[in-house]
């Protein structure tokens, strides 16, 4: 564990410099680029869902052809349609939404933005990469095992998820391989928090306080302690759960449970235990989601709005308040579950109090843009598209978060609009603001505007005419998870819904061919950028496009100021760098 | 006596020590004198932040023991095998041993201080042997890990415990082996006394604690009924 030093070469070889490298950009260039691939399949599987609700008697032998098995003759089965729910939401949670933003920008940037050479512990971070890759391709090993993969969704409640194949397919080894592959990401996750919280804390360059530190390194380290304590209680649910399946305890699977016709041997255990553990992590998961998303966002817009952001400090306060009411929080999930009313009502009020701090953070965006001369640049677009996204989620979260109003609409569609736009399309927005923003950085050309801007409306768009019309189905009471409505009469109406919403689906997913296109294309064929295209302030617009190996060479920066100085009154320019040495005082 | 965190300088303070005095513009402290990002400070923050995360992990699988314990039935308190006790001492007694070695090496006494880290290693590998006895002490009595929940727990905290120390076992071990070539090689630059005692003194706080885990473990299994 040698640490790196100021200056330091190269490895010259392809394979310790590209695959099994240590530099922290080439980490994180592999988390993206492993999210861009789960993104993918993601999709692809959600549009699956979506053909089989807007059309369900069709047969789709060519689609077909993906998952011969599952897929027999080109229908969907209710039971492989679980199967898609599952891994649609543990793709995307794990594999996109925590590994895109934390372990790709996360990692290519932070030790950048803090003036450090490379991470702390450059050794575990590689690791972290490749647990989370192996984790990944165990995951996909559940679609090739028999029984295909698990039904179970991503939150795999007990006793679904404990009692094993008896109970319907994907139970056996898919669920199986489902923990293992959560288990192997919690581990990878943790060696990464482990890296960028001893960055932040101890590797900062000379002049870098903590008070002069970008938003985005605030939400990574944020993000990260969140993910240093919440994916441990994962862990240590997901050993309990596989003792349960493997070993015959029993810890969720209750007593005289009988399934298929079959009284099964446990005894004793309780189904809720689980929703306890998996909650303490699911919940604080969601701001490990969204957190890097906020921290991009702020990023951008005071770039682009070519002010500073409006009450810094507010905005560091407002991270941490999210963070820490995140850990209490977790039982706004469980207010089906039969769980004490007094509880409840604890769980409710604390929930609502998150209202504040995201208001704190709404406000300040806004007041960052009051009378601001924005440019609008596609980064810019996808910021502001994150701050409408994330307002209307959080419009829809107030209503869940009272009881008395979750407990009809928990199991409809409503709750899948709310989770979609405030942790899935947020975060995705988050994440294009931060691609379209430091593309010219990585790979020293500029993305297509045009093609981008393209993008972003179709995008923007598009997700609305998705994700708005899933509210009025939650409020109709269409029930979630079903594969067919066929047979329950007040759902019929609603058929011509389903179908506006997969078009708008289908159209919203091929926008994001764009995307990829622009993206790779630009890598190649892009305009060379310079070293500061957006004319910003923070460190890793004083290095080369792309970096160099070593960052900042001999080198090292020394901070004078803070990390949004724009626009300052009597400066040359409109920006100030962070290296820029202070004016000479007026005597 | 802590002073209650009222700024984020009050954090910074506490998480990486108070800022050197220097002119308000240099902004003080900001990480480390470069060049460069020496591992010291890193080492023992990492692994604090590290034993945090394994602290949540035996905290996760705590609640569940007492919810399960709580949902009464069939739980059934088994008698802690005798052979705990013995362990517990052994563990104890590795706590100690670390301890001196620390200090030995702290005063550069190398060969004697590395002498002590070898023995804490005994200590702790002769610890999981002694586990093991007590897993086979309970199956010879047929008490398996699904017999009734409380053996579940055991054997499953047990392992969970023994998995870990076993990487204690594996760092020192490194560290020994580390110990062995640079006193052979290099009698102790500064940088590398320096750097050495960071290592150790990560190592020490990491033993400590599973130290103190399997204390707490004892308790929580057969003392806290």
């Amino acid at each position: 564990m040698t640490q790196a030093t100021a200056v330091h070469e190269a490895p010259k070889s392809f394979i310790r410099r590209y695959i099994f490298s240590t530099d922290h950009k080439v980490i994180g260039l592999q988390y993206l680029f492993l999210a861009m691939a789960a993104v993918a399949i993601g999709i692809v599987l959600s549009l699956y869902m979506r053909l089989r609700l807007a059309w369900p008697t069709e047969r789709w032998p060519l689609l077909g052809k993906l998952f011969p098995n599952a897929m027999a003759g080109g229908t969907i089965s209710p039971e492989f349609y679980l199967s898609l729910v599952t891994m649609h939401g543990t793709i995307m949670v794990f594999f996109v939404l925590t590994t895109a933003p934390l372990g790709g920008f996360g990692n290519y940037f932070l030790p950048i933005q803090v003036g450090a050479h490379d991470m702390a512990f450059p050794v575990l971070n590689m690791l972290s990469f490749w647990v989370t890759l192996a984790g990944f391709l165990v995951l996909m090993a559940a679609f090739f095992v028999s029984g295909g993969a698990p039904i179970s969704g991503w939150t795999a409640y007990a006793p679904l998820s404990a009692v094993g194949e008896i109970a319907g397919p994907g139970l056996g080894m898919g669920q199986n391989l489902w923990i293992l592959s959560i288990a192997l990401f919690c581990i990878a996750s943790l060696l990464g928090a482990l890296n960028f919280i001893t960055t932040t804390l101890n590797l900062r360059t000379k002049g870098m306080a903590m008070t002069r530190l970008p938003l985005t390194v605030w939400a990574w380290f944020t993000t990260a302690v969140l993910a240093l304590l919440a994916f441990p209680v994962l862990l240590a649910g997901g050993i309990l759960l596989l003792l349960d399946r493997v070993a015959g305890t029993s810890f969720f699977v209750p007593g005289g449970l009988i399934v298929s016709d079959k009284i099964l041997p446990h005894k004793g255990g309780s189904p809720l235990l689980w929703q306890h553990l998996f909650w303490f992590f699911g919940h604080p998961e969601v701001y490990i989601a969204i957190l890097p998303g906020m921290g991009i966002t702020s990023h951008v817009l005071s770039t682009f709005a070519r002010k500073p952001i409006f009450g810094y400090r507010a905005m560091v306060t407002a991270i941490f308040a999210i963070g820490l009411l995140g850990f209490l929080v977790w039982g706004h999930h469980m207010f089906v579950s039969g769980m004490s009313p007094y509880s409840a009502i604890a769980f409710s009020l604390l929930t609502l109090s998150i209202g504040v701090p995201s208001a704190i953070k709404t406000f300040n965006w806004l007041a960052t843009l009051y009378k601001a001369r924005i440019h609008f640049t596609v980064p810019m677009l996808f910021a502001l598209g994150f701050v409408s996204i994330f307002v209307t989620g959080g419009l829809s979260g107030i209503v869940l978060g009272q009881t008395s109003l979750d407990i009809p609409m928990h199991d409809t569609y409503f709750v899948v609009a709310h989770f979609h736009l405030i942790m899935g399309v947020a975060a995705i927005f988050g994440i294009f603001a931060g691609t379209y923003y430091w593309f010219p950085k990585i790979f020293g050309r500029m993305m297509n505007d045009a093609l981008g801007k393209l993008h972003f409306w179709l995008t923007f768009i598009g997700i609305y005419a998705i994700f708005i019309p899933m509210h009025i189905l939650g409020i109709a009471g269409h029930p979630r998870r079903y594969a067919e409505t066929a047979g329950f009469d007040f759902l019929t109406p609603l058929q011509p819904i389903h179908v506006f919403i997969t078009i708008a689906a289908l159209i919203t997913a091929g926008a994001q061919l764009l995307f990829f296109f622009n993206f790779f294309w630009s890598i190649w064929k892009g305009k060379k950028a310079e070293m500061n295209p957006w004319r910003a302030t923070t460190l890793e617009w004083t290095i080369p496009s792309p970096p160099p190996h070593d960052n900042f060479g001999p080198q090292t920066p020394v901070v004078h100021r803070g990390p949004y100085e724009y626009s300052v009154p009597g400066a040359a320019e409109d920006y100030l760098l962070q290296t820029a040495p202070p004016a000479p005082t007026k005597s | 006596m802590a002073k209650p965190i009222t700024s984020l300088r009050d954090f910074e303070t506490i998480a990486v020590g108070p800022r050197p005095p220097g002119r308000p513009e240099d902004g003080g402290r900001g990480g480390k004198e470069q060049p460069p990002n020496l591992p010291e400070g890193s080492y023992r923050l990492a692994m604090l932040f590290a034993l945090a995360s394994i602290g949540m992990l035996f905290l996760g699988f705590t609640s569940a023991y007492i919810v399960r314990q709580g949902l009464g039935g069939d739980w059934q308190p088994l008698d802690p095998p005798a052979i705990l006790w013995a362990n517990t001492l052994m563990l104890l007694g590795s706590s100690v041993t670390l301890h001196r070695s620390r200090t030995l090496l702290r005063r550069e006494a190398i060969r004697e201080g590395v002498r002590w880290l070898s023995l804490t290693m005994v200590l702790g590998l002769l610890f999981l042997a002694g586990q093991y006895g007590a897993w086979r002490q309970l199956v010879a009595q047929g008490v398996y890990l699904n017999t009734n929940p409380h053996s579940s727990f055991f054997y499953l905290l047990t392992a969970a415990h023994g998995v870990h120390v076993l990487g204690g076992i594996l760092g020192l071990g490194y560290i020994t082996l580390r110990g062995w070539r640079w006193r052979l090689i290099l009698m102790g630059t500064p940088d590398r006394l320096k750097h050495y005692d960071a290592l150790v003194g990560a190592a020490a706080l990491y033993w400590h604690f599973m130290d103190g885990l399997w204390v707490y473990l004892f308790i929580l299994l057969f003392l806290w009924r």
